[in-house]
């Protein structure tokens, strides 16, 4: 057996909107591990809290309840839903790369300096970062004009290459994955899992959500179903009867 | 990641203060206006760090501290109490029990500031090259050819005109006064810079030069930041790391996405909600 | 002259002297630092030289032999109203123009060309004792600046001056450093004047009656006038258009500090500035 890389114990998240005095469940008792050089798939209803898990994850969330346990590269374990602030930074940068449907990135900055950016974080010369950043761009497919202007004014197929690209480039040990395909043309979604794949064979553990069931049954080594919380769960059987 | 600033329990009383004045005020209250003395709570307990590299973003409508946290930093006022340590190389400093000529050695050679208002930052009476070079000159530098060497150079560096480096910054417009000023503040190298709304009131397009201006320098010179904005843009583009105050507290603290995403207080929601 | 009753010798009454000796000797230990002081009034206006005078008078007694100047003229209206002011005031003391008799000078304008000694003192009369006085309004922050030696703004106005006229362009009031530390206005002296400042045997004593200041360059002390590394202070250049350096038409002496002044036929002259000097160049010439 693989060693775990991560570990999700009974993780909840839910959100208490303080204007509306309202609460809003998300995440549920959500278990799961995820292995090195393996892929767990989350599936599940709409409504299920799986991005919140991600989320969660990356800290762009703040857990509510649970633990996240990461085991770093030195073996020693460290929970996600705890760490500081400056923790989780060092771990974004070193550790856990995120790909979501968005790509969140500066403005007017050029594509190459997009997807060479998390290199270049890690202390690898610009020169160098920038080379890399190509290699994997025109192994996606990305046509080299694009390379030098800001992704904001592209296509979403080509700005979610960009968003992988960058994602990828650093071959982080945990990576997040929210629907990474989700608009991409079919010739290219088969670049990208090739690329994911290839991730995988290199020791990368991964955590991902697919908009496809096809793509789960392709590249998932485990699947983890989640089911919407009780409180959301009640309300959405209102809203059927 | 080395910690460059570390901030304990720093608080700002104007007036006599009295018992009273902290429960009496903070968001809760509403106010930082003490109804008993009158006085006003600037700021109440802040703490924070800052590792090196890093840019920490305070934000806050006015009247929430914010500026006068870097105000305090700075030495442009002293606290009515707590603690500041700023970790330079293998030495450790701290800020408020200095004297006054320690304080202003560390002023000019190892912290920038850069002000919203270019008048605070700047000398209108003597040319954009002469400001830069005061600071040189305060951190011993007395070889003229040099000064004006390094004076070019940094001016070239924040993109301004370099055939305008003999007039006045009166001459300027809003935005290249910003970058004298940013050229100001980085001319000894500090390890240190505080932002105080450096783009307010600019033209976007202009904000938006100065912004990746300052990104460019963060990356380049592994300056850390603390940046003062009630702009969430700013925070978005800038921090990694964020805090919210109002009524002279901290409020809330966190990752910047974490802060846009999934905001706590409820100050924060609404802060949020209304920027998208 | 009859001593005229009811005045003290030396005008000021000994209360006044003392306090002013005291001023001296705390700007003595502490060079180039502005000692204030209870500056009295005199029977003449403020910026006449009071404060110069009133050091001169705490200082002297009938055994000094007084030389006044102003401008490097002892035959001034301004030098002479003073002399006969502090002979009438100081019965006994003896006045002098030759500076190599004097025991104790009082100058407005000029340090005298002839190299001071050990036992004499030179006091100058100050309209401006503060060299920050040009780049900082409030005294309460000069008074700061100066004690944390923070110069770097008027450094800033010579850099500025070099920006504009490639040269820096002060004439007098040169600000100079003593000691390492201080930086003062060493009174109207021209730029000439200055180096003679650096390790004078003389004790150089300041007085500034309407800003009420007293302050001293103490003998064999660093006095060094503010300049960049690479564009070192310089005194006036005395060449004319073939590159010769000009003489005094009257004695010929080529290494003085020389007035220009235009004769009836509309030429222009060259003429020591140190009156004294120029006399005695053309009773014995050196050179």
């Amino acid at each position: 057996m693989r060693a775990s890389i991560l570990k999700v114990e009974n993780f909840a998240k839910h959100f208490r909107l303080h204007e509306q005095n309202k609460f809003i469940p998300s995440s549920h008792d959500v278990n799961l591990t995820v292995y090195a050089g393996e892929l767990t798939a989350l599936i599940g209803p709409t409504g299920a809290g799986k991005s919140s898990v991600l989320k969660g994850i990356y800290r762009t969330y703040l857990p509510s309840a649970g633990r996240i346990l990461y085991r770093h590269a030195l073996d020693h374990e460290i929970d996600l839903v705890h760490a500081s602030d400056h923790q989780i930074l060092e771990l974004r940068r070193c550790d856990i790369g995120f790909v979501t449907q968005f790509l969140h990135c500066l403005p007017r900055q050029a594509t190459l300096d997009v997807v060479a950016h998390p290199l270049v974080t890690l202390g690898i010369a610009r020169e160098e970062a920038r080379r890399r950043a190509a290699e994997l761009l025109s192994a996606m497919n990305l046509p080299e004009r694009l390379w030098s202007v800001s992704p904001a004014t592209f296509s979403g197929g080509e700005r979610q290459r960009v968003n992988l690209a960058r994602g990828l480039i650093a071959r982080p040990r945990l990576l997040l994955l929210d629907e990474p395909t989700a608009s991409l043309d079919p010739a290219t979604s088969e670049i990208v899992i090739g690329l994911i794949e290839d991730l995988k064979a290199q020791g990368t553990a991964m955590l991902a959500i697919f908009h496809h069931p096809e793509l789960t049954r392709r590249l998932a080594d485990r699947v983890v179903e989640l089911s919407p919380p009780p409180a959301l769960a009640k309300s959405l059987e209102k809203e059927c009867a | 990641m080395n910690k460059v600033l570390e901030v304990r329990g720093l608080s700002k009383i104007y007036g006599p203060g009295c018992a009273s004045c902290v429960e009496s005020t903070g968001p809760e209250k509403e106010t930082n206006l003490c109804p008993h003395c009158g006085s006003v709570v600037a700021l109440h307990d802040v703490s924070f760090d800052l590792h090196e590299g890093e840019i920490l973003g305070v934000m806050g409508e006015s009247g929430s501290g914010k500026s006068t946290v870097v105000k305090n930093l700075y030495f442009d006022q002293m606290p009515s109490s707590g603690e500041a340590t700023f970790f330079d190389a293998d030495k450790q400093h701290d800020l408020f029990c200095l004297n006054a000529a320690r304080q202003r050695w560390l002023r000019n050679h190892r912290f920038g500031m850069v002000y919203q208002n270019p008048h605070l930052g700047l000398n209108f009476n003597i040319s954009a090259g002469g400001n830069i070079a005061e600071r040189l000159l305060m951190s011993d530098l007395m070889d003229y050819g040099q000064i004006r060497e390094r004076a070019k150079a940094l001016l070239a560096r924040t993109e301004v005109l370099l055939s305008r480096m003999d007039d006045l910054p009166g001459n300027f417009s809003g935005g290249m006064q910003q970058r004298v000023q940013i050229a100001k503040a980085l001319a000894t190298q500090p390890p240190l810079l505080y932002l105080d709304e450096v783009t307010t009131g600019l033209d976007l397009s202009v904000q938006a030069r100065i912004l990746d201006l300052i990104l460019e320098i963060q990356q380049e010179l592994k300056t850390a930041m603390v940046v003062v904005t009630h702009d969430l843009g700013v925070i978005r583009l800038l921090a990694g790391r964020a805090i919210v105050m109002k009524y002279g507290r901290i409020i809330e603290s966190g990752l910047t996405d974490q802060i846009l995403e999934d905001p706590q207080h409820a100050y924060t929601q609404r802060l949020v909600a209304s920027a998208l | 002259m009859s001593p005229h009753a009811g005045y003290n010798f030396g005008f000021l009454d000994e209360y006044a002297k003392k306090e002013i000796r005291r001023a001296i000797l705390k700007a003595i230990s502490i060079p180039g630092y502005q000692v204030p002081y209870a500056s009295r009034e005199m029977p003449m206006g403020r910026g006449f030289g009071t404060g110069g005078l009133q050091l001169t008078l705490a200082l002297i007694g009938a055994d000094d032999v007084l030389k006044v100047i102003d401008q490097g003229s002892d035959d001034s209206v301004n030098a002479v109203n003073l002399r006969r002011f502090i002979e009438m005031t100081c019965p006994g003391v003896s006045t002098t123009t030759r500076t190599q008799d004097a025991t104790l000078i009082q100058s407005r304008h000029r340090i005298p060309e002839l190299p001071l000694t050990a036992r004499q003192i030179l006091v100058l009369q100050v309209p401006y004792p503060d060299a920050l006085v040009v780049v900082e309004a409030s005294e309460e922050k000069r008074k700061t600046m100066h004690g944390e030696a923070d110069y770097s703004r008027l450094l800033v106005k010579l850099y500025e001056d070099i920006v504009k006229f490639n040269e820096i362009t002060i004439s007098h009031r040169y600000p100079t450093r003593i000691n390492g530390h201080y930086v003062i206005d060493p009174s109207p002296i021209p730029r000439w004047d200055v180096p003679e400042l650096d390790h004078s045997a003389a004790l150089i004593l300041f007085g500034a009656g309407r800003e009420k200041k007293i302050y001293a360059v103490p003998p064999y002390t660093k006095a060094q006038p503010l300049a960049f590394d690479d564009v070192p202070f310089r005194v006036e250049d005395f060449r004319d258009e073939q590159g010769r350096r000009r003489g005094c038409h009257r004695c010929g002496c080529t290494n003085s500090f020389l007035d220009e002044f235009t004769d009836s036929s509309g030429k222009k002259l060259y003429q020591c500035s140190d009156s004294d000097w120029c006399d005695g160049q053309r009773r014995s010439p050196r050179e």
